[in-house]
């Protein structure tokens, strides 16, 4: 069995991100970029199921620019089999990023597609929903427990009320929450190694998909800057403040 | 525990992707392409801890890559005008440029990122085969049984607070080298302790260091002129302290500001952090920056040394190079292309030493037949004089530098090392400083958060403590715990909420790993020691 991982290179999540002063998006020019949290903790599991005997392979899937190779060679350095890298040196879409890898899923055939939750540059959480629609395959979102069974797997879910258990048949789509594991360091022998390991390099042409936006950006701003707190004496000057004040008692 | 690590073997293995070091792997590759090189690095990548003002002089470079302009390096932003000033509380005067040394002239030079320099040199380093591994920090030293450096251990990772194995640990590797180049910049920690093992400083001058501060401004276009450097000294610090600021105008409407304070200061109320914040309130200063944002902040102990205080750059299996040793400029402040050269250098050495049977000791006789020798002996007496106070100081450093060119047939010494300096706070006066406005002054809260800094929480404190009870038994009551004031990232407080039970906190987490406490601490009583690599500062554009 195989196990086809998404990973995205995003802003890095220490770095404070700024917003360009024309407007039309943030500062990306020597930010320090890594790869999306989640998508860690996917590669984490994939290996892991590997290592437990379950899958004999793990294929590393990432769709941007040409330094996304780097993402993905961590990924191979963290112990993935082989790497995948659709170019597009434009960002594209939630639903055209799910219409990539469900073109790829089809000629990779894999047990399972493991994904970050969300990715934390757009936030958008919607990519391995319309995967798995696209793919007509079952869905496990916010997976943070992940066991394989035969053809099956018994996935713990995070949801609002508390845990969801599902059982799912494969081939499935799930996508990871950062409970779900503590991923691995690369290690220097492996970093070596991972530069060996095969990476496909295809174009956008070779898909043959249509990548082109829906969505007209008009303009990105900071959000306003939120104002000092203070600190009250006690109960009466905070009832006092709320009534007076904030206007909200 | 080494016999079970796993183990790597190189020609040369290099500790620190500065311009130092990555200049000594290019450089090794030109003269031999076979040999094979390391480089480790502890920031999460290339230039992630390389901060410096900077106005670039290009003469190591050009002998390095001459086309660099066509291979697209970072250098851009030609020097166009230079001013140098004087403040006093409310005004200023500039000092006719005629009258300025021929160090400090700038014309030929270019306003530049260090950082994207060096984010340059690592590709090209790469693209000769050098294998570099930013995230991974040399965090101890190999030896032989006859005393050799024979490589360097990586940091364990995966450790948890309490020195426990946590579920990923993974440990450091041995990396086995046939020579180890050190090459962490000012105050590195592997560099201090083969200073220390070997005597390398020894019948040398105590090295003295600086604290720069920098950020970078976005400012309205009207407000900028690219091309424009100044620089100032005299307010806000008194004509004892010695110090200065830059303020260069780069491209995009960016202004690069910044603020050098010598750690030989005496007050230990002393802040050199608000002394920064201080000096962009001055009239001459603030014309630029209000309406502008402040997008980055950083900090770095930086060598003031020069010649006098510089250690022997080799021993047994080892060079030490760039201001891991200290080959700064401190009058031209510029440090830059004299790193790049100690690694020119250095690399010729171990070229003779790997194939042609030579000593490493050959650098020294490199070294000085060098115009980088040369450029550090005209510089020698200009620090030292500054002990005299600003005014006997600049007299002598223009009789020094434009009289004699910097051959004044007598050379002064530094007599004390900066930790002596300070002066018992009975002593001292207290100094108020402004409150932040959060426009052009900001606290050190708000200015950490725009180094991208992080440190792993769950791992052992880096900041060690030679003696724990120290801080509250002696440093507080004699010094007021200078700590508090001199750490640019807020590390250090003394926690008295509870008056009883006082605590002297590190929030080891903050620190930008620029090595100021290791240095000022009176008693050194703080020792700086490698976290789990890639954390720190993530600086972009510094």
């Amino acid at each position: 069995m195989k196990i086809l991982v998404t990973v995205k290179r995003v802003i890095d999540y220490n770095v404070q991100v700024r917003v360009k002063s024309d407007g039309t998006g943030v500062e990306k020019d020597n930010v320090k970029m890594s790869m999306n949290p989640p998508d860690e903790n996917a590669v984490e599991e994939a290996l892991r199921i590997k290592e437990s005997g379950k899958a004999d392979e793990v294929v590393i899937l990432s769709i941007g620019g040409e330094k996304s190779q780097e993402t993905i060679r961590t990924a191979l350095a963290m112990g993935a089999d082989r790497g995948i890298l659709v170019q597009v040196d434009h960002e594209i879409e939630p639903l055209a990023v799910s219409k990539i890898i469900a073109k790829i899923a089809e000629e990779e055939k894999p047990g399972i597609i493991l994904m970050g939750k969300q990715a934390i540059d757009d936030d958008s959480n919607q990519t391995p929903q319309m995967t798995s629609a696209l793919l007509e395959w079952p869905q496990a979102t916010f997976a943070s427990k992940i066991e394989i069974n035969d053809q099956k797997a018994l996935i713990t879910r995070e949801i609002d009320e508390g845990l969801e258990k599902i059982k799912v048949n494969m081939p499935f789509v799930a996508s990871c929450d950062l409970r779900l594991n503590e991923p691995r360091y690369a290690s220097l022998p492996n970093i070596m190694k991972a530069k060996k390991k095969p990476l496909d390099l295809k174009s956008i042409e070779d898909i043959g998909i249509d990548v082109k936006p829906r969505i007209e950006q008009i303009k990105v701003e900071e959000p306003p800057a939120r104002q000092k707190g203070v600190m009250v004496s006690d109960i009466a000057e905070l009832v006092q403040k709320l009534k007076h004040e904030a206007k909200v008692i | 525990m080494s016999n079970e690590r796993e183990s790597m073997e190189y020609d040369v293995v290099i500790v620190g992707a500065g311009p130092a070091g990555l200049t000594t792997s290019i450089k090794l590759k030109q003269l031999n392409p076979q040999i094979n090189i390391c480089i480790l690095e502890k920031g999460s990548e290339v230039g992630a801890h390389i901060i410096s003002g900077n106005v670039f002089e290009t003469k190591a470079l050009d002998e390095l890559i001459p086309n660099w302009k066509e291979k697209g390096a970072p250098i851009k932003t030609k020097v166009k005008k230079e001013k140098f000033l004087f403040l006093t509380k409310k005004g200023s005067f500039s000092w006719p440029t005629w009258l300025l040394p021929n160090v400090q002239k700038n014309h030929n030079n270019y306003i530049i990122s260090l950082a994207n320099l060096c984010r340059w040199l690592a590709q090209q380093a790469e693209e000769l085969g050098v294998e570099v591994f930013p995230g991974f920090a040399a965090s101890k030293i190999l030896y032989s049984d006859s005393d050799e450096v024979i490589g360097v251990q990586t940091g364990d990772m995966g450790i948890d607070k309490e020195g426990n194995h946590k579920s990923g640990f993974e440990p450091g590797l041995n990396i086995f080298a046939k020579v180890t180049v050190f090459a962490e910049g000012c105050r590195g920690h592997l560099g201090k302790e083969v200073i220390k093992k070997y005597n390398l400083n020894n019948n040398k001058s105590p090295q003295q260091y600086g604290i720069g501060f920098k950020e970078i401004w976005e400012i309205p276009e009207e407000q900028h002129s690219e091309g424009l450097i100044m620089h100032s000294a005299g307010w806000p610090l008194d004509n004892s302290t010695y110090g200065g600021s830059f303020c260069y105008h780069a491209e995009n409407n960016q202004v690069f500001i910044g603020y050098v304070i010598g750690l030989d200061y005496k007050n230990p109320y002393l802040s050199p952090y608000d002394e920064f914040q201080r000096f962009k309130t001055h009239p001459t200063i603030k014309k630029y920056l209000v309406n502008g944002k402040r997008i980055a902040y950083g900090a770095r102990a930086l060598i003031e040394g020069g010649l006098q205080s510089l250690p022997k750059m080799y021993m047994p299996g080892a060079l030490l190079i760039g201001c891991d040793a200290g080959t700064l400029n401190m009058p031209k402040i510029k440090g830059s292309h004299t790193a790049m050269k100690s690694g020119i250098l250095a690399a010729e050495t171990i070229i003779d030493y790997l194939l042609n049977n030579k000593s490493l000791s050959a650098y020294e006789e490199k070294f000085n037949n060098s115009w980088l020798y040369n450029e550090l002996y005209k510089a020698r007496n200009v620090k030292p004089s500054f002990n005299w106070g600003l005014i006997p100081a600049i007299i002598f450093t223009g009789i020094d530098q434009i009289l004699f060119r910097g051959n004044l047939p007598f050379t002064l010494k530094h007599i004390h090392a900066d930790h002596e300096r300070l002066v018992s706070k009975n002593q001292a006066n207290k100094i108020e400083y402004p409150k932040y406005d959060g426009k052009l002054t900001f606290d050190k809260t708000s200015s950490v958060s725009l180094t991208g800094t992080n440190h792993e929480a769950d791992q052992p404190v880096h900041l060690k403590l030679k003696d724990p009870a120290l801080p509250l038994e002696y440093t507080l009551s004699e010094y007021d715990e200078p700590a508090q004031r001199y750490c640019p990232a807020g590390v250090y407080e003394i926690d008295d909420s509870n008056t009883d039970n006082k605590k002297f906190v590190i929030n080891a987490q903050n620190c930008i790993h620029c090595k100021t406490c290791d240095i000022k601490e009176p008693s050194q009583n703080i020792t700086w020691v490698t976290p789990e690599g890639s954390g720190g500062p993530n600086y972009a554009n510094m």
